[in-house]
């Protein structure tokens, strides 16, 4: 079904440089902006042809290219590798290093990153660059940056969850996903904000504060906003990310990092990446290691992939996969690194469409832009019919169940005696539990430790636990019955609509947001599915709308071959933070980056 | 100790295997409820003798006890339960523990496979069903040598349940009136063990030792008394006894007191206990966690344990990654029933004493390496191992391995009494000059003693003459019809000989001489 062949780049949209806003932005973000329209003539050199033959394993920069728009360099050109730039000494490991960290630094204001571990990044681009001399790259992740959400233990980087708990605590290892990052050469550019101890839908709940969607300050949402509204204070009406792995899909998405871990419990993975308009995966529970990443509800965690195109999350994925000696609940055979076919014919291939899955919270933009995916399926010749997951509309309140029990259990171990957070009372040990607990804990994870508790009382058990556990089988089955009929991946949406102001998101507390937002995606993790959320076009209001793509367990390539099919498809426009890349391109001539040859 | 409270909701027989250092544990313990297991309770080795010792009074029935264990005994493995740490006894406090041994978030338990065969074997040895599939749950309660604040345990189903062990134990004052009883094994689970705690009273300060806790083997015992064909007496959980002489004392101590409470119109109250040695009695613990709810819950990170046997075992599968029963059975030593069997079949040796050499460590061994290498009668050897090797052993309190004496020395001397070269008397000062730990050989020791029997019969009819002729009033006391008479003759002569001479040799020249 699936044929090999050369990966398809995606044209860059077109950039007009003289069209770029003028807008409010806070005063050190404006600093200086005007003045870098025009750089100096052509100092890049693009081995234009050369560097856009890759196999599937590759590295798409919009990053780059933006950068490339902005110097002019080239305007037809439409597509680069990072990696292979690297390899052809067009970019060096330290000038990607910098050049990210330095947007970083502009992008602060998104509150994406809780730590920001430049000098680790910069030794360690460091030492890419010496094996790049070499000759003796270590991969296609060899000195690419990457971030981390920030409840992966990292070894000697401070580990917060986003919580008063773990504020301080350095972790003594890495979690196995990070070590393997680390081990093809990554570089860490550092740890991504979420909600408290992932709970949460918005990446609004941490201690750090919440993280600002990139969108909110696109040129694309901007000039809509202008259009539609009459809100003069631009600034105060920014979007959420969704969560909780906001901090990492915001990182993603204003390109201050190539990809970034998060984590996927309910749709942790997913929700942000639709809101925030880039890729977001969710592997096959028991693919990818969870050793050291700090548990919501074991046994639905499952490390999530945010990248900016569907042929680089398949490369981390084909990096990350596989069994740990260190968590037994890795799948044993051995995962064979995997590059991914472009897919020409969709005519044998079965989408289904569950039904349950038209409710009436869903917006009738997300609405149509589904139908629009499932027909083009149909025009290029795909079968796609309706099918039905009968116990869907239980799948919520079943995961609150097993959710809170599992958290009460794993929280317990934070009781301030090792690590993290310990109060000054002095009482008693259980006064010392009670008072530590209490200040380290916001109050969604207090919440979700009193319920779990309430659940696994020896006299609610039978009547709550294990009848959510018996639900979870039958949700399961509900996805084993649909693939065993013929359907190869499920086609939904990712989310109900497009990402919402903050001020809108927080009418609503934390435990109806999250039972909202998850709606879609969280039975997934209940069968242990993978899936994928992909970027598909614009709302009205010139915002990211992703629909999710749902797999047969392990079939995580065959996912990602249709997903990486339907992103050639829809063109999904890239971001447009010209002020972001004007700034950015100040710092590519400062820093003298702009006279690098890329040969 | 920070050992978690257990309760169980009806007495009963417990008997568990823990290990600690952080291991595992297997837990033996009662099928809950049933009045059939109280009754069928009363013949286990503990509580047998509270029974008869207490004397019925008039138009009353006798007490009876139920006693259920509850036995955590440490896996001799190289590493823990859990982690790769290393399991060590006294190694340095927090010296040997894992990111996983501190609960530092986001560390996940690995199964140790050395352990899982230790308790599939320990639930052959047991007679145990051995579960093909079993699970593992999370208990949680708040100790501060907790460090997870939950144990990871086998609440649900444990890897092996319904076992017996059959033993022998003398009833009556005569060692011979063996009898045999049968204990049942609700279940033998694996359980993580949790860290120590060192109260500092001075600094009221706790310190936590996370190697996890000391000691090889820990009891719980659940006592409870009622009169037979009555309910189930309110059990008491008296914990943490580390060796058998304590738990008996305990379990004695605590059944008296319940029956004299109940006597006196008290009652007895659903409460744990701690032995006092010194005192010799059991105490209330302070039960400060009061009804504990242990919030069980399937632990997420632990895939249910599959066990195959050579029928189930899958087509191709990595040997390193299955446990097969019918392979651990096939490396099961030999067991004690057995051993004992066999010992009684192969010497002609009494019951009691096959007993006597299994019940002291190492005894067994030392038996059949004497046994190997000397030409004495079986008969022979048992009685000296068992009397004279195990009474010198006990008289200093040592183990058969801290022994002295060797089994190749303690043969070389049985062979010296074997062929007549020493009479029974001097083999035993033999046998004390050996104990002195000289490096001499048996044969050193006789020859340097003059211990070597006469063997020079015209010497020996020499003595025996002179000794007729110099005690003329004993020979003519014999002679008179008094048969005890050669007995005296018999110890002259051998006093003459400084005792070198063998008295049945005596004997034979004496009446020769006497006759003639």
């Amino acid at each position: 079904m699936v044929k090999d062949g050369c990966a398809h780049v995606k044209p860059a949209a077109a950039t007009d440089l003289s069209v770029f806003l003028l807008v409010t932005w806070s005063l050190w973000w404006q600093t200086g902006h005007e003045d870098h329209v025009g750089p100096d003539p052509p100092r890049i050199i693009f081995s234009a042809g050369k560097a856009l033959h890759r196999g599937a394993l590759g590295w798409k920069a919009e990053w780059l290219l933006s950068i490339i728009r902005l110097l002019r360099l080239s305007p037809t050109l439409d597509g680069l590798e990072v990696s292979v730039a690297l390899k052809q000494g067009q970019v060096t490991p330290t000038e990607l290093c910098q050049r990210c960290l330095s947007l970083i630094k502009k992008t602060k204001f998104l509150n994406a990153y809780i730590t920001v571990s430049e000098e680790v990044a910069l030794k360690q681009a460091e030492e890419a660059e010496k094996r790049y001399k070499k000759g003796h790259s270590l991969g296609d992740l060899d000195g690419i940056p990457i971030a981390v959400k920030d409840n992966f233990s990292t070894s000697g980087i401070e580990t917060t969850c986003a919580s008063n708990m773990l504020k301080g605590y350095v972790p003594p290892y890495n979690a196995t996903v990070v070590q393997k990052l680390l081990d093809q050469g990554a570089l860490l550019m550092g740890k991504t904000n979420l909600d408290e101890f992932a709970m949460g839908s918005g990446s609004t709940d941490g201690i750090f504060g919440p993280v600002k969607n990139p969108w909110s300050y696109s040129k694309q949402y901007r000039e809509k906003r202008k259009q539609n509204s009459h809100s003069e204070n631009e600034d105060s009406n920014w979007l959420i990310t969704g969560g909780s792995s906001g901090g990492s899909a915001a990182a993603v998405s204003a390109f201050t990092c190539f990809a970034a871990l998060g984590s996927d419990t309910g749709g942790s993975t997913r929700n942000p990446a639709a809101h925030c308009g880039v890729v977001g995966l969710k592997p096959s529970y028991g693919l990818v290691s969870r050793h050291g990443l700090i548990p919501l509800v074991n046994s639905m965690d499952v490390p999530g992939i945010l990248t900016r195109c569907v042929d680089d999350a398949a490369t981390v994925l084909g990096i990350l996969a596989g069994h740990d000696p260190k968590d037994s609940t890795t799948i044993q055979d051995p995962v064979k690194p995997f590059t991914l076919p472009s897919l020409t014919d969709v005519s044998k291939l079965c989408i289904g469409i569950p039904k349950e899955y038209l409710t009436p919270e869903l917006s009738s933009e997300v609405h149509s832009l589904w139908s629009k995916a499932a027909n083009l399926f149909e025009s290029e010749g795909a079968k796609v019919i309706e099918v039905s997951l009968p116990h869907t509309s239980y799948s919520i309140v079943c995961y609150h169940v097993l959710c809170t029990s599992e958290v009460a259990s794993n929280m317990a171990r934070f009781d301030g005696l090792e690590y993290g957070h310990r109060c000054d009372s002095s009482v008693s040990t259980e006064a010392m539990y009670a008072a530590t607990r209490r200040e380290g804990f916001n109050d969604v994870v207090r919440g979700r430790i009193l319920s779990g508790n309430f659940f696994l009382l020896k006299e609610n058990y039978e009547n709550y636990f294990v009848k959510a556990q018996k639900v979870r089988r039958l949700i399961a089955n509900d996805f084993v019955n649909v693939f065993n009929s013929g359907v190869d991946v499920l086609l939904t949406p990712t989310t109900l609509s497009e990402a919402v102001p903050y001020t809108e998101f927080i009418k609503e507390d934390n435990r109806t947001r999250s039972a909202q937002d998850d709606i879609f995606t969280q039975a997934v993790n209940m069968a242990g599915l993978p899936a994928v959320s992909v970027p598909m076009a614009l709302s009205t209001q010139g915002l990211p709308i992703g629909l999710q793509f749902i797999g047969r367990a392990f079939c995580d390539q065959q996912l990602l071959t249709v997903a990486k099919w339907f992103e050639k498809q829809v063109q999904f426009p890239v971001i447009q933070l010209q002020e972001l890349m004007d700034d950015c391109s100040s710092v590519f001539e400062n820093e003298k980056l702009a006279s690098v040859s890329l040969k | 100790m920070a050992a978690p409270m257990l309760r169980w909701c009806c007495p009963g027989r417990r008997f568990a295997f823990a290990r600690v250092g952080c291991g595992s544990c297997h837990r033996r313990g009662p099928p809950t409820g049933s009045t059939s297991n109280g009754k069928r309770g009363q013949s286990t080795v503990a509580q047998q003798p509270h029974i008869t010792a207490q004397k019925p009074r008039k138009g009353e029935r006798e007490w009876a006890a139920v006693v259920g264990l509850e036995i955590h005994a440490q896996i001799a493995s190289n590493s823990k339960l859990f982690s790769g740490s290393q399991v060590h006894f006294a190694a340095p406090p927090n010296s040997l523990v894992s990111f996983f041994d501190a609960s530092l978030p986001g560390t996940l338990p690995v199964l140790n496979r050395r352990c899982v065969e230790a308790a599939v074997m320990t639930g052959l040895a047991l007679d145990c069903h051995i579960n093909r599939k079993s699970l593992f749950d999370r208990k949680h309660y708040f100790y501060a040598d907790l460090p997870a604040g939950y144990q990871i345990t086998q609440q649900r189903l444990p890897i092996a349940v319904n076992g017996s062990l059959a033993y022998s134990v003398s009833v009556g004052r005569k060692p011979s009136q063996m009898v045999t009883r049968t204990v049942r094994v609700k279940q033998i689970q694996l359980e993580q063990d949790s860290g120590k705690s060192l109260h500092d009273d001075l600094r009221s300060q706790t310190l936590i030792d996370l190697n996890r806790a000391e000691g090889q083997l820990r009891v719980d015992a659940n006592i409870s008394v009622h009169r037979p064909g009555e309910p189930l007496g309110v059990r008491t959980e008296v914990k943490n006894l580390n060796s058998a002489r304590f738990l008996a004392r305990a379990i004695d101590y605590e059944i008296q007191r319940q029956i004299n409470e109940l006597e006196n119109g008290g009652e007895i109250l659903n409460e744990t206990r701690s032995f006092d040695y010194k005192l010799g009695c059991t105490v209330p613990m302070r039960d400060k966690e009061g009804k504990q709810d242990y919030r069980f819950m399937p632990e997420p990170n632990l895939p249910p344990l599959l066990l195959y046997d050579s029928g189930s075992l899958p087509p191709g599968a990595d040997p390193q990654q299955v446990i097969d029963i019918d392979r651990l059975r096939e490396r099961l030593p030999e067991l004690p029933r057995v051993t004992r069997e066999r010992l009684v079949r192969q010497y002609g040796m009494l019951p009691e004493h096959s007993c006597a050499l299994l019940n002291e460590v190492g005894l067994l061994e030392f038996f059949q390496s004497v046994i190997k290498e000397t030409r004495a009668e079986p008969k022979k050897v048992t009685s000296w191992v068992l009397n004279t090797f195990l009474g010198f052993l006990k008289q200093q309190n040592l183990a058969v391995s801290e022994s002295p004496v060797t089994p190749s020395a303690l043969a070389e001397l049985l062979d010296l009494l074997d062929r007549k070269a020493i009479s029974s008397s001097a083999a035993k000062q033999v046998f004390e000059e050996l104990w002195r730990n000289e490096g001499k050989t048996p044969a050193q020791i006789v020859a340097e003693k003059k211990l070597e029997l006469l063997q020079d019969l015209e010497a020996l009819e020499q003595l025996c003459r002179s000794t007729l002729e110099a005690h003329p009033h004993v020979v003519m006391d014999l002679k008179r019809g008094n048969p005890r008479a050669i007995n005296k003759l018999i110890g002259l002569v051998r006093k003459a000989t400084l005792g070198r001479a063998d008295p049945t040799a005596i004997k034979e020249v004496l009446e020769r001489q006497l006759s003639s």
